[in-house]
């Protein structure tokens, strides 16, 4: 099974407000060095047998219709999930 | 004279804004996400909720539902659709109305008696006030933030598409206090707070939201 990492930030001009609060909580930890945090989502697709040029090209069709909003988001990352990185999509029939 | 009243998964305020529909004179007609049938309707209300548990981003899954097809070409043709709280979120995931939704900048939910003025009442939903009125109607939102770039705010100004505002207080931190818009033509509205809880007496703040729904229905009388 291949994956698909999709990476979807706010845009720089758009108050965060979810990273405006882990900002916030920060430094009741004892870390103050952060002057900013913005939080964005990853999306894994996962398609059956190895990821294609065509697997990457729907990607990129799905992050920039239903996995973004153009008007607030930016798509800033579209790329194949190598065997180095950690796994992050349950496997397909595992589980209750 | 049928309004038609969208039901999604995590809808809420669908039998609110039908019992708004029936106060105001007009026949409600229930919708299905799943069906693309629009049953013949006159206009169309996109109630307030949380539509597909709001997962994604606010309207952004229930935009694609069978039915909103159909409501997207009906609106592009003329016909009337409100967008009420989340049906505002979906409008403006639809690109039907400009702009988006985001959290409210205080990042709390937010439930109060809200002030509003009426900026346009030349649109299908908003005939009946008269420009500069200010109503009170019901305002409860997580994600009421309207966003826009300058350039499309500068437009919605000029081009008399800000329908409502809000007065006194911005409860969310939308841009230029913007509490609702429309499309040029003015059949299409969006607006946060909602109207269909401010239609009998007794129930919520006063019976100020109920000319939204009877705007519409001598919209549909008269064209």
């Amino acid at each position: 099974m291949g994956r698909i990492v999709v990476d979807v930030m706010l845009k720089p001009e758009i108050l965060d407000p979810q990273g405006q609060a882990v900002r916030g909580a920060l430094p009741r930890l004892g870390l103050n060095q952060f002057t900013d945090v913005r939080q964005g989502k990853r999306f894994v697709l996962s398609v059956d047998g190895p990821v294609t040029e065509a697997h990457l090209t729907s990607a990129r069709e799905a992050a920039e219709t239903l996995l973004s909003n153009p008007v607030i988001e930016d798509v800033v990352n579209v790329h194949e999930l190598t065997s180095d990185e950690p796994e992050q999509a349950p496997i397909t029939g595992a589980g209750a | 004279m049928k309004i038609g009243v969208i039901t999604f998964p995590g809808s809420l305020d669908d039998a609110d804004a039908r019992r708004a529909v029936r106060i105001a004179g007009g026949e409600a007609v229930a919708l299905w996400h799943g069906d693309a049938d629009l049953r013949g309707v006159d206009a169309v209300v996109i109630p307030g909720g949380f539509s597909y548990g709001d997962y994604l981003r606010a309207g952004a899954i229930a935009r694609f539902a069978p039915v909103m097809g159909e409501v997207i070409t009906a609106a592009k043709g003329g016909l009337p659709v409100l967008g009420i709280c989340n049906g505002f979120q979906v409008l403006t995931e639809s690109h039907l109305l400009p702009g988006a939704m985001i959290q409210n900048d205080h990042r709390r939910f937010l439930c109060r008696d809200q002030v509003l003025r009426v900026e346009n009442a030349a649109t299908a939903w908003t005939s009946g006030y008269e420009s500069d009125q200010e109503i009170t109607v019901v305002l409860k939102n997580q994600d009421g933030q309207f966003v826009a770039d300058r350039d499309t705010l500068d437009r919605l100004e000029g081009e008399g598409r800000v329908t409502f505002r809000y007065v006194g207080i911005n409860p969310n931190g939308s841009a230029r206090d913007i509490a609702g818009i429309s499309n040029e033509r003015g059949n299409v509205v969006g607006l946060m707070p909602h109207p269909e809880h401010a239609v009998e007496e007794g129930f919520g703040p006063g019976l100020d939201g109920r000319t939204v729904f009877t705007s519409v229905l001598e919209q549909v009388v008269s064209a």
